[in-house]
């Protein structure tokens, strides 16, 4: 009885988060990267007089520039709680995710802090990227010849 | 038409990983690497190909993009070389995201104190 009682008043005082609006956030500020995106790229192919379809580099190191300097000024997690997916999807999180490492671990020394500890949260997208890569790729290149 | 296209599909990458989020105990770490994989399945079909043709940037923000490049590069490089081309081209197309994200965090954690 106590314990039902108890996760009774659990449930009660669990701020309760709003999924509908949490998803409409999300895909309108996911959306608005989209754009974000796209504009940079022809942004960067006016100014640097390259075509379209070798921009996409430029753009998302722009966006890495953003997400790194924003989230070492502080206030990238203040944007992320507002935001939620709709930043942490976007090549924004995978900067965010490398800063903040980068950042906490910075005071435990240059080596055994920092550099032991920079792909603590960011390691995973690679190495999942990189096996899944490989043998989707093999896949590929067993199936259809590349 | 290519800004719409772009709004829609990076805005529903996001609404899946957030619907993720909250129905589910997993962490963003899962739903980002969860994605790349994703990305990467994808182009076993080229349909990754295909989206980024039709949405643009849209579709290289969300992180589905980092997957899709380096299969991309991977593949290129294996029509030369074979199954050691896979390894050789993996990183071709996203070594400048991954070094600049590792090069602006490494100088920009030299700089900043993180805010307790």
């Amino acid at each position: 009885m106590e314990k039902n009682k108890y996760n009774y008043l659990v449930n009660k005082y669990t701020p309760k988060e709003n999924r509908l609006t949490n998803g409409v956030i999300s895909f309108l500020i996911g959306g608005s990267m989209g754009v974000v995106g796209e504009l940079l790229r022809r942004l960067w192919s006016n100014i640097l007089d390259i075509p379209l379809k070798d921009t996409g580099t430029y753009m998302i190191i722009t966006l890495i520039f953003i997400g790194c300097l924003f989230t070492a000024l502080g206030f990238f997690d203040n944007i992320v709680n507002f935001a939620k997916a709709g930043l942490i999807v976007p090549i924004t999180g995978f900067a965010h995710s490398m800063q903040s490492a980068a950042l906490e671990y910075r005071n435990e020394g240059l080596v055994t802090g920092l550099g032991a500890n920079i792909f603590k949260l960011s390691g995973t997208v690679i190495l999942y990227g990189v096996v899944s890569a490989y043998v989707f790729g093999l896949i590929r290149l067993l199936l259809f010849g590349g | 038409m290519i800004y719409l296209n772009a709004f829609i599909f990076a805005g529903l990458v996001c609404l899946i990983g957030q619907i993720i989020l909250d129905n589910t105990k997993l962490t963003p770490g899962h739903v980002t690497t969860m994605f790349v994989v994703i990305g990467a399945f994808l182009d076993i079909f080229s349909i990754y190909d295909k989206i980024v043709k039709w949405a643009g940037g849209g579709a290289l923000v969300p992180i589905t993009s980092f997957g899709h490049l380096l299969i991309h590069g991977a593949l290129v490089k294996a029509k030369k070389y074979g199954f050691v081309g896979l390894m050789m081209g993996m990183f071709d197309l996203t070594s400048s995201g991954i070094i600049a994200a590792i090069i602006i965090s490494f100088f920009l954690s030299l700089i900043f104190k993180p805010k307790s």
